[in-house]
Protein backbone atom coordinates (compact mmCIF):
# COMPACT_ATOMS: atom_id res chain seq x y z
CA UNK A 1 0.00 0.00 0.00
CA UNK A 2 1.28 3.43 -0.83
CA UNK A 3 2.35 5.46 2.15
CA UNK A 4 0.27 8.42 1.00
CA UNK A 5 -3.01 6.59 0.41
CA UNK A 6 -6.03 7.69 2.36
CA UNK A 7 -9.74 7.24 2.49
CA UNK A 8 -9.80 3.68 3.72
CA UNK A 9 -12.48 2.49 6.13
CA UNK A 10 -9.95 2.24 8.93
CA UNK A 11 -7.37 4.96 8.56
CA UNK A 12 -8.05 8.12 10.56
CA UNK A 13 -11.17 6.70 12.20
CA UNK A 14 -11.84 5.58 15.80
CA UNK A 15 -10.45 2.12 15.12
CA UNK A 16 -7.05 3.54 14.21
CA UNK A 17 -6.91 5.91 17.17
CA UNK A 18 -7.85 3.21 19.65
CA UNK A 19 -4.99 1.12 18.19
CA UNK A 20 -2.56 4.03 18.54
CA UNK A 21 -3.73 4.57 22.12
CA UNK A 22 -3.39 0.89 22.96
CA UNK A 23 0.16 0.80 21.57
CA UNK A 24 1.34 3.99 23.31
CA UNK A 25 -0.17 3.04 26.68
CA UNK A 26 1.32 -0.48 26.39
CA UNK A 27 4.85 0.90 25.95
CA UNK A 28 4.44 3.51 28.72
CA UNK A 29 3.19 0.87 31.20
CA UNK A 30 6.03 -1.47 30.26
CA UNK A 31 8.70 1.21 30.83
CA UNK A 32 7.14 2.11 34.17
CA UNK A 33 7.07 -1.57 35.17
CA UNK A 34 10.85 -1.84 34.63
CA UNK A 35 11.44 1.12 36.96
CA UNK A 36 8.85 -0.07 39.48
CA UNK A 37 10.52 -3.49 39.91
CA UNK A 38 13.86 -1.72 40.42
CA UNK A 39 12.54 0.66 43.10
CA UNK A 40 10.71 -2.17 44.90
CA UNK A 41 13.93 -4.22 44.85
CA UNK A 42 15.30 -1.74 47.40
CA UNK A 43 13.32 -3.59 50.09
CA UNK A 44 15.99 -6.29 49.74
CA UNK A 45 18.84 -3.79 50.24
CA UNK A 46 17.92 -1.33 52.98
CA UNK A 47 14.61 -0.43 54.63
CA UNK A 48 15.52 3.26 54.89
CA UNK A 49 16.56 3.47 51.23
CA UNK A 50 13.17 2.00 50.24
CA UNK A 51 11.28 4.40 52.50
CA UNK A 52 13.22 7.35 51.07
CA UNK A 53 12.30 6.44 47.48
CA UNK A 54 8.67 5.70 48.37
CA UNK A 55 8.34 9.05 50.11
CA UNK A 56 9.04 10.74 46.77
CA UNK A 57 6.06 8.80 45.35
CA UNK A 58 3.98 10.44 48.08
CA UNK A 59 4.63 14.00 46.90
CA UNK A 60 1.92 15.85 44.92
CA UNK A 61 3.89 15.93 41.64
CA UNK A 62 4.51 12.20 41.70
CA UNK A 63 0.87 11.64 42.66
CA UNK A 64 -0.12 13.46 39.45
CA UNK A 65 2.25 11.19 37.51
CA UNK A 66 0.77 8.09 39.16
CA UNK A 67 -2.70 9.33 38.27
CA UNK A 68 -1.62 9.65 34.62
CA UNK A 69 -0.14 6.16 34.72
CA UNK A 70 -3.36 4.70 36.11
CA UNK A 71 -5.27 6.52 33.33
CA UNK A 72 -3.03 4.69 30.82
CA UNK A 73 -3.49 1.31 32.55
CA UNK A 74 -7.27 1.70 32.71
CA UNK A 75 -7.53 2.57 28.99
CA UNK A 76 -5.23 -0.31 28.01
CA UNK A 77 -7.13 -2.76 30.24
CA UNK A 78 -10.65 -1.83 29.05
CA UNK A 79 -9.65 -1.50 25.40
CA UNK A 80 -7.75 -4.81 25.72
CA UNK A 81 -11.02 -6.47 26.75
CA UNK A 82 -12.65 -4.90 23.68
CA UNK A 83 -9.91 -6.35 21.45
CA UNK A 84 -10.45 -9.78 22.99
CA UNK A 85 -14.20 -9.50 22.31
CA UNK A 86 -13.54 -8.40 18.71
CA UNK A 87 -11.42 -11.54 18.24
CA UNK A 88 -13.51 -14.12 20.09
CA UNK A 89 -17.12 -12.89 20.08
CA UNK A 90 -19.09 -13.58 16.90
CA UNK A 91 -20.64 -10.12 16.82
CA UNK A 92 -17.38 -8.50 17.93
CA UNK A 93 -16.39 -6.80 14.67
CA UNK A 94 -19.94 -5.56 14.13
CA UNK A 95 -20.07 -3.83 17.52
CA UNK A 96 -16.43 -2.70 17.81
CA UNK A 97 -17.42 0.99 17.56
CA UNK A 98 -20.14 0.70 20.19
CA UNK A 99 -17.72 -1.20 22.39
CA UNK A 100 -15.19 1.62 22.02
CA UNK A 101 -17.82 4.00 23.40
CA UNK A 102 -18.36 1.56 26.26
CA UNK A 103 -14.61 1.55 26.88
CA UNK A 104 -14.49 5.36 26.96
CA UNK A 105 -17.48 5.65 29.34
CA UNK A 106 -16.12 2.99 31.69
CA UNK A 107 -12.70 4.63 31.52
CA UNK A 108 -14.02 8.10 32.46
CA UNK A 109 -16.08 6.74 35.36
CA UNK A 110 -13.41 4.48 36.88
CA UNK A 111 -10.66 7.01 36.29
CA UNK A 112 -12.65 9.80 37.95
CA UNK A 113 -13.18 7.58 40.98
CA UNK A 114 -9.49 6.74 41.19
CA UNK A 115 -8.29 10.32 40.63
CA UNK A 116 -10.55 11.76 43.34
CA UNK A 117 -9.44 9.16 45.88
CA UNK A 118 -5.73 9.19 45.05
CA UNK A 119 -5.28 12.95 44.68
CA UNK A 120 -7.22 13.75 47.84
CA UNK A 121 -4.99 11.31 49.75
CA UNK A 122 -1.80 12.73 48.24
CA UNK A 123 -2.77 16.43 48.48
CA UNK A 124 -4.77 16.12 51.69
CA UNK A 125 -1.67 15.17 53.64
CA UNK A 126 -2.35 12.76 56.48
CA UNK B 1 -16.00 -9.50 -28.88
CA UNK B 2 -15.42 -10.17 -25.23
CA UNK B 3 -12.22 -11.13 -23.51
CA UNK B 4 -12.21 -13.58 -20.63
CA UNK B 5 -9.58 -12.91 -18.08
CA UNK B 6 -8.91 -15.99 -15.96
CA UNK B 7 -8.76 -15.64 -12.20
CA UNK B 8 -5.19 -15.21 -10.97
CA UNK B 9 -3.59 -18.48 -10.03
CA UNK B 10 -0.27 -17.17 -8.85
CA UNK B 11 0.61 -17.79 -5.20
CA UNK B 12 3.43 -15.28 -5.43
CA UNK B 13 3.72 -12.70 -2.67
CA UNK B 14 5.64 -9.57 -3.62
CA UNK B 15 9.09 -9.96 -2.01
CA UNK B 16 8.78 -6.54 -0.37
CA UNK B 17 6.13 -7.99 1.95
CA UNK B 18 8.43 -10.82 2.98
CA UNK B 19 11.05 -10.41 5.66
CA UNK B 20 12.22 -13.94 6.21
CA UNK B 21 11.72 -17.54 5.21
CA UNK B 22 8.22 -18.83 5.84
CA UNK B 23 7.95 -20.55 9.17
CA UNK B 24 5.82 -23.54 10.02
CA UNK B 25 6.09 -23.01 13.77
CA UNK B 26 3.01 -22.07 15.77
CA UNK B 27 4.96 -19.67 17.99
CA UNK B 28 3.23 -16.53 16.69
CA UNK B 29 -0.21 -18.04 17.19
CA UNK B 30 0.64 -19.09 20.74
CA UNK B 31 2.01 -15.60 21.42
CA UNK B 32 -1.24 -14.11 20.11
CA UNK B 33 -3.25 -16.40 22.40
CA UNK B 34 -0.98 -15.64 25.35
CA UNK B 35 -1.57 -11.87 24.93
CA UNK B 36 -5.31 -12.46 25.36
CA UNK B 37 -5.16 -14.96 28.23
CA UNK B 38 -2.55 -12.96 30.17
CA UNK B 39 -4.55 -9.77 29.50
CA UNK B 40 -7.61 -11.20 31.25
CA UNK B 41 -5.52 -12.42 34.21
CA UNK B 42 -3.69 -9.08 34.43
CA UNK B 43 -6.97 -7.19 34.82
CA UNK B 44 -7.66 -9.12 38.03
CA UNK B 45 -4.04 -8.97 39.26
CA UNK B 46 -3.43 -5.27 38.52
CA UNK B 47 -6.82 -4.06 39.76
CA UNK B 48 -6.31 -6.02 43.00
CA UNK B 49 -2.82 -4.53 43.32
CA UNK B 50 -4.05 -0.95 42.83
CA UNK B 51 -7.00 -1.38 45.18
CA UNK B 52 -4.98 -2.89 48.02
CA UNK B 53 -2.04 -0.45 47.67
CA UNK B 54 -3.66 2.85 46.65
CA UNK B 55 -7.39 2.78 47.42
CA UNK B 56 -8.06 1.10 50.78
CA UNK B 57 -6.93 2.52 54.13
CA UNK B 58 -4.50 5.42 53.82
CA UNK B 59 -3.58 4.53 50.23
CA UNK B 60 -0.26 5.89 49.01
CA UNK B 61 0.47 7.50 52.40
CA UNK B 62 0.55 4.09 54.11
CA UNK B 63 3.20 2.55 51.85
CA UNK B 64 6.53 1.90 53.55
CA UNK B 65 8.96 -0.94 54.21
CA UNK B 66 6.65 -2.18 56.96
CA UNK B 67 3.67 -2.22 54.57
CA UNK B 68 5.58 -4.41 52.11
CA UNK B 69 6.75 -6.72 54.92
CA UNK B 70 3.14 -7.07 56.10
CA UNK B 71 1.92 -8.01 52.62
CA UNK B 72 4.67 -10.54 51.94
CA UNK B 73 4.14 -12.22 55.30
CA UNK B 74 1.09 -13.64 53.51
CA UNK B 75 1.89 -16.31 50.89
CA UNK B 76 -1.19 -15.28 48.91
CA UNK B 77 0.26 -11.82 48.25
CA UNK B 78 3.65 -13.36 47.46
CA UNK B 79 2.02 -15.53 44.84
CA UNK B 80 -0.12 -12.61 43.59
CA UNK B 81 2.91 -10.39 43.06
CA UNK B 82 4.93 -13.20 41.49
CA UNK B 83 2.16 -14.00 38.98
CA UNK B 84 1.74 -10.29 38.21
CA UNK B 85 5.49 -9.84 37.68
CA UNK B 86 5.82 -12.77 35.30
CA UNK B 87 2.63 -12.21 33.32
CA UNK B 88 3.08 -8.44 32.98
CA UNK B 89 6.73 -8.79 31.96
CA UNK B 90 6.04 -11.51 29.38
CA UNK B 91 2.96 -9.70 28.04
CA UNK B 92 4.81 -6.37 27.86
CA UNK B 93 7.93 -7.93 26.32
CA UNK B 94 5.91 -9.72 23.67
CA UNK B 95 4.01 -6.49 22.93
CA UNK B 96 7.23 -4.49 22.54
CA UNK B 97 8.67 -7.30 20.37
CA UNK B 98 5.70 -6.85 18.03
CA UNK B 99 6.27 -3.11 17.92
CA UNK B 100 10.00 -3.56 17.13
CA UNK B 101 9.09 -5.98 14.31
CA UNK B 102 6.65 -3.39 12.97
CA UNK B 103 8.91 -0.36 12.91
CA UNK B 104 12.54 -1.50 12.70
CA UNK B 105 12.90 -2.36 9.02
CA UNK B 106 16.60 -3.25 8.96
CA UNK B 107 17.40 -6.80 10.03
CA UNK B 108 20.36 -5.82 12.22
CA UNK B 109 18.42 -3.03 13.94
CA UNK B 110 15.60 -5.45 14.76
CA UNK B 111 18.03 -8.02 16.11
CA UNK B 112 19.80 -5.47 18.32
CA UNK B 113 16.63 -3.94 19.73
CA UNK B 114 15.15 -7.34 20.53
CA UNK B 115 18.42 -8.48 22.10
CA UNK B 116 18.42 -5.45 24.42
CA UNK B 117 14.73 -6.07 25.19
CA UNK B 118 15.28 -9.73 26.14
CA UNK B 119 18.30 -8.96 28.33
CA UNK B 120 16.29 -6.30 30.20
CA UNK B 121 13.34 -8.68 30.57
CA UNK B 122 15.42 -11.54 31.98
CA UNK B 123 17.19 -9.17 34.37
CA UNK B 124 13.96 -7.67 35.72
CA UNK B 125 12.10 -11.00 36.01
CA UNK B 126 15.01 -12.69 37.83
CA UNK B 127 15.58 -9.70 40.11
CA UNK B 128 11.87 -9.37 40.98
CA UNK B 129 11.51 -13.10 41.63
CA UNK B 130 14.54 -13.14 43.93
CA UNK B 131 13.26 -10.09 45.84
CA UNK B 132 9.91 -11.79 46.51
CA UNK B 133 11.42 -15.14 47.57
CA UNK B 134 14.39 -13.89 49.58
CA UNK B 135 12.60 -11.01 51.30
CA UNK B 136 13.99 -10.41 54.81
CA UNK B 137 11.85 -8.36 57.23
CA UNK B 138 15.03 -7.72 59.29
CA UNK B 139 17.15 -6.33 56.45
CA UNK B 140 19.53 -3.42 57.24
CA UNK B 141 17.64 -0.38 58.55
CA UNK B 142 14.50 -2.33 59.50
CA UNK B 143 12.74 -1.07 62.64
CA UNK B 144 10.10 -3.81 62.75
CA UNK B 145 9.43 -5.06 66.32
CA UNK B 146 10.48 -8.67 65.65
CA UNK B 147 14.05 -7.64 64.74
C1 LIG C 1 -4.59 -4.75 32.44
C2 LIG C 1 -4.78 -5.79 31.67
C3 LIG C 1 -4.28 -5.86 30.24
C4 LIG C 1 -5.04 -6.27 29.18
C5 LIG C 1 -6.50 -6.70 29.20
C6 LIG C 1 -4.19 -6.21 28.01
C7 LIG C 1 -4.59 -6.62 26.74
C8 LIG C 1 -3.82 -6.53 25.61
C9 LIG C 1 -4.19 -7.02 24.32
C10 LIG C 1 -5.49 -7.77 23.98
C11 LIG C 1 -3.19 -6.71 23.45
C12 LIG C 1 -3.19 -6.94 21.94
C13 LIG C 1 -2.22 -7.98 21.50
C14 LIG C 1 -2.26 -8.13 19.99
O1 LIG C 1 -2.55 -7.17 19.26
O2 LIG C 1 -2.00 -9.27 19.55
C15 LIG C 1 -2.17 -6.01 24.20
C16 LIG C 1 -1.00 -5.50 23.67
C17 LIG C 1 0.01 -4.92 24.41
N1 LIG C 1 0.05 -4.80 25.79
FE1 LIG C 1 -1.42 -5.29 27.05
N2 LIG C 1 -2.95 -5.76 28.36
C18 LIG C 1 -2.94 -5.54 29.72
C19 LIG C 1 -1.86 -5.12 30.48
C20 LIG C 1 -0.62 -4.75 29.98
C21 LIG C 1 0.55 -4.39 30.79
C22 LIG C 1 0.61 -4.40 32.30
C23 LIG C 1 1.54 -4.05 29.90
C24 LIG C 1 2.96 -3.61 30.18
C25 LIG C 1 3.77 -4.24 30.99
C26 LIG C 1 1.02 -4.20 28.55
C27 LIG C 1 1.73 -3.95 27.40
C28 LIG C 1 1.27 -4.21 26.12
C29 LIG C 1 2.00 -3.91 24.90
C30 LIG C 1 3.39 -3.24 24.81
C31 LIG C 1 1.21 -4.36 23.84
C32 LIG C 1 1.54 -4.30 22.33
C33 LIG C 1 0.75 -3.21 21.65
C34 LIG C 1 0.77 -3.33 20.15
O3 LIG C 1 1.27 -4.32 19.60
O4 LIG C 1 0.27 -2.39 19.53
N3 LIG C 1 -0.30 -4.62 28.64
N4 LIG C 1 -2.58 -5.92 25.52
Amino acid sequence: MSKTSSGTLYRGHEGMWSWVGHRVTGVVIFLYLLVHVLDTALVRVDANAYNAVISTYQTPWMALGETGLVAAILFHAFNGLRLILVDFWKQGTKYQRQMLWGVMILWVVVFAGFAIRHLSLAFGGH
Amino acid sequence: MSVTIPAPRSQRIDPKYKRGPKSRSSFEMLAWLFMRLSGVALIVLIFGHLISNLIVGDGINAISFGFVAGKWADPIWQFWDLAMLWLAMLHGTNGVRTIINDYAEKHSTRAWLKGILYVATIFIVVLGTLVIFTFDPCVAGSTLPQC
